[in-house]
């Protein structure tokens, strides 16, 4: 990444233990869990930073303890040059968050949503209205700013929640999962919108994801949170190089894999089964000589889709020894 | 996506080119920078940073913390909320605020054949009234706060820079709001129903305030306070059933232990306030303290409810 910059976030030995739970008639007790686990990170200012996981891993605790809503058992934070645990207020006058949640919002029109969070966020009246009608003009919105968050679809309420995010200047945004639910259109309309206040303004964006192909494309950086912990933290290539050449070969077969094929059965030893599908981490030659056994004779006759690709960050995160469920691929 | 995603990274390299810049940087901004990484690299180096843009506006060089947003202001941020709660009603609280008005006029129609008139007339009508206010302003606002705390929904107010009494007050302020036709209907047709004069029905431009802050006040701080929605739910319900029963029944006739249940209880006062101004001969000294415990009781708690706010806000 060059140069040596500033840091706009900065955490330290971070940990959050959430107690455990009492047994309740019908649902049984939760043990103690320790959602955040020593973690260490630093943000520089002006780049895309992801936290990346599954669901559970901590990332959604972690943002909570950046923007001064969740006080952590020990470590420290640092947003800024602030020290937000002593000072979460703080937090509020120098980022925008976006939690995962609309409810405050719901039964406002997208409009005024909009203009009472600029409102909130300290803007005189007449600001708040200019950053309202360039926010909803910046994401599209104007078609649907005289209806109520809870009369749209998921992804336009979601849109909605992004734009109160960007009314309003702050010099770091916290968004927690931006784009579920969104369409390819409204995706692109975000993460423009978020890009023109990097260029213009030196913004920083700290953006927790679950979706792979998201962090692939839009972040500088990456940290990979599993149950609490980064397990890793480079640029999206830097990760990918860490698996090295190896490719993805994915299986599907039409009923049960033909394994009276030996070449098939020695291939089964080291995939990955779920149901019909297998997947293998291979060499480029060794996924060639597998592609060529699968796409002939009994084999093929047996196959009913495959596919070869080459690493993804999801192969990252499994090679990391993180777990794969949760991770989202479209 | 891919397309979106190779506008960004274009974009990266630019701005990395502009931060990286010493040339961009003002002229003896010369400081040390550390970074760490996740992964325990540590590097220091020395450059000139160019200037950012602060959320004041003005130029920052970049040494030391970055200075803070503006907080908004009390009376601004109350506007705002308020007119944002206000219109929450068109979408969800309409159809409630004819429940709670139904309600009050049942009641009224069922007592018109118990009750011939003099005080225990003035006490249902006023007692009814007064329950308008406790339907919408503590049942609703605990209910409303009680899922706004559960469902995560305090995160979007607690991470704008608003101080808590904007909110709390904003909130309470609206849910009164919402109680002026229901109260204004039932007072003027239960004065009609039972033959009381009306003259006195000005004093509702005190009454509902005053009361509706007492228990706007109660109902956020129970929305608040309880430890779950449901609970929060059932407090609300519960309050407004003692409101109910201890307003629309006339106070001399109740055994010892209930009437100090009825003294503790807030709306008590406003309905004492109404009853007494829709007398042919109000006394208005009486009137007034009965409006000043009403005040009083508000003050505390809206101030509880404010701690109470900020207190979930944060944990």
């Amino acid at each position: 990444m060059g140069t040596p910059t500033r840091a706009a976030v900065r955490t330290s030995a971070l940990v959050k233990t959430y107690p455990p739970g009492r047994a309740r008639r019908g649902t049984p007790a939760t043990p103690e869990v320790r959602a955040t686990d020593g973690v260490s990170l630093t943000v520089r200012r002006g780049e895309v930073f992801g936290l990346l996981g599954p669901n559970g891993a901590g990332k959604s605790t972690l943002v909570r303890q950046l923007t001064g809503l969740l006080r952590p058992d020990a470590g420290a934070v640092e947003v800024l040059g602030h020290d937000v645990v002593r000072h979460p207020e703080r937090a509020a006058r120098l980022l925008a968050y976006l939690g995962q949640e609309s409810t405050a919002l719901d039964e406002l029109t997208v409009s005024l949503a909009v203009e009472t969070t600029a409102r909130l966020r300290g803007l005189a009246p007449r600001e708040a209205r200019l950053a309202r009608d360039h926010v909803l003009e910046e994401l599209e919105l104007c078609g649907i700013a005289g209806r109520p968050l809870r009369h749209l679809s998921g992804g336009q309420r979601r849109l909605a929640c992004v734009a109160t995010a960007l009314a309003g200047e702050r010099p770091l945004l916290v968004l927690d999962e931006p784009t579920t639910g969104m369409d390819p259109v409204a995706r692109r309309a975000v993460w423009a919108a978020v890009d023109r206040r990097r260029v213009d303004r030196g913004t920083t964006v700290v953006l927790v994801t679950h979706n792979v192909i998201e962090a692939e494309t839009v972040l500088d950086r990456v940290a990979v949170l599993d149950r609490g912990r980064v397990i890793a933290c480079d640029t999206p290539g830097g990760l990918k190089a860490l698996v090295g050449g190896d490719v993805r070969l994915e299986l599907v077969w039409r009923e049960r894999a033909p394994v009276e094929v030996p070449e098939v059965a020695a291939l089964g030893a080291d995939a990955a089964v779920a149901g019909r599908r297998w997947t293998l981490r291979l060499t480029p030659e060794a996924a060639r000589d597998a592609v060529a056994t699968v796409t002939a004779g009994p084999a093929f006759a047996a196959l009913d889709d495959f596919t070869l690709a080459t690493p993804s960050l999801e192969d990252v995160y499994l090679a990391l020894g993180g777990r794969t469920e949760g991770l989202v691929k479209t | 996506m891919r397309s979106g995603g190779g506008a960004v990274s274009t974009a990266a390299a630019e701005s990395r080119a502009r931060f990286g810049d010493p040339a961009d940087g003002p002229a003896g901004a010369d400081r040390t920078g550390r970074a760490t990484g996740a992964t325990g690299d540590t590097g220091t180096g020395t450059g000139a940073r160019g200037t950012d843009r602060t959320p004041g506006g003005e130029a920052w060089s970049g040494t030391g913390p970055a200075p803070l947003a503006p907080r908004a202001r009390l009376w601004p941020s109350m506007g705002a909320v308020y007119r944002a709660q206000l219109s929450r009603a068109r979408v969800a609280r309409i159809p409630l605020l004819f429940v709670a008005t139904f309600q009050s006029l049942g009641i009224m129609v069922l007592m018109r054949g118990v009750v011939d008139g003099g005080a225990e007339a003035r006490a249902v009508v006023a007692g009814s009234s007064v329950l308008v206010v406790a339907f919408v302003a503590l049942n609703l606002l605990a209910q409303y706060f009680g899922q706004l705390r559960a469902s995560g929904g305090l995160d979007h107010y607690a991470t704008l820079p608003v101080p808590a009494a904007a909110v709390v007050l904003g909130a309470a302020g609206a849910y009164a709001s919402f109680t002026v036709p229901g109260v204004l209907f039932t007072a003027v047709v239960g004065s009609v129903l039972f033959a009381l004069p009306l003259g006195g029905l000005w004093v509702l431009v005190a009454v509902i305030p005053l009361a509706g802050a007492a228990l706007a006040g109660l109902g956020a701080a129970l929305g608040l306070l309880a430890p779950r929605a449901e609970l929060a739910t059932v407090c609300g319900q519960l309050g407004m059933s003692a409101a109910l029963l201890l307003g629309v029944l006339p106070g001399g006739q109740l055994p010892g232990p209930v009437q100090w249940v009825r003294d503790l209880l807030p709306s008590t006062y406003g309905v004492e306030a109404l009853a007494r101004a829709l007398q042919s001969r109000p006394e208005w000294p009486r009137v007034a303290l009965d409006l000043g415990v009403c005040a009083a009781v508000g003050v505390v708690s809206l101030a509880v409810a404010t701690w109470a706010y900020r207190r979930a806000s944060v944990r």
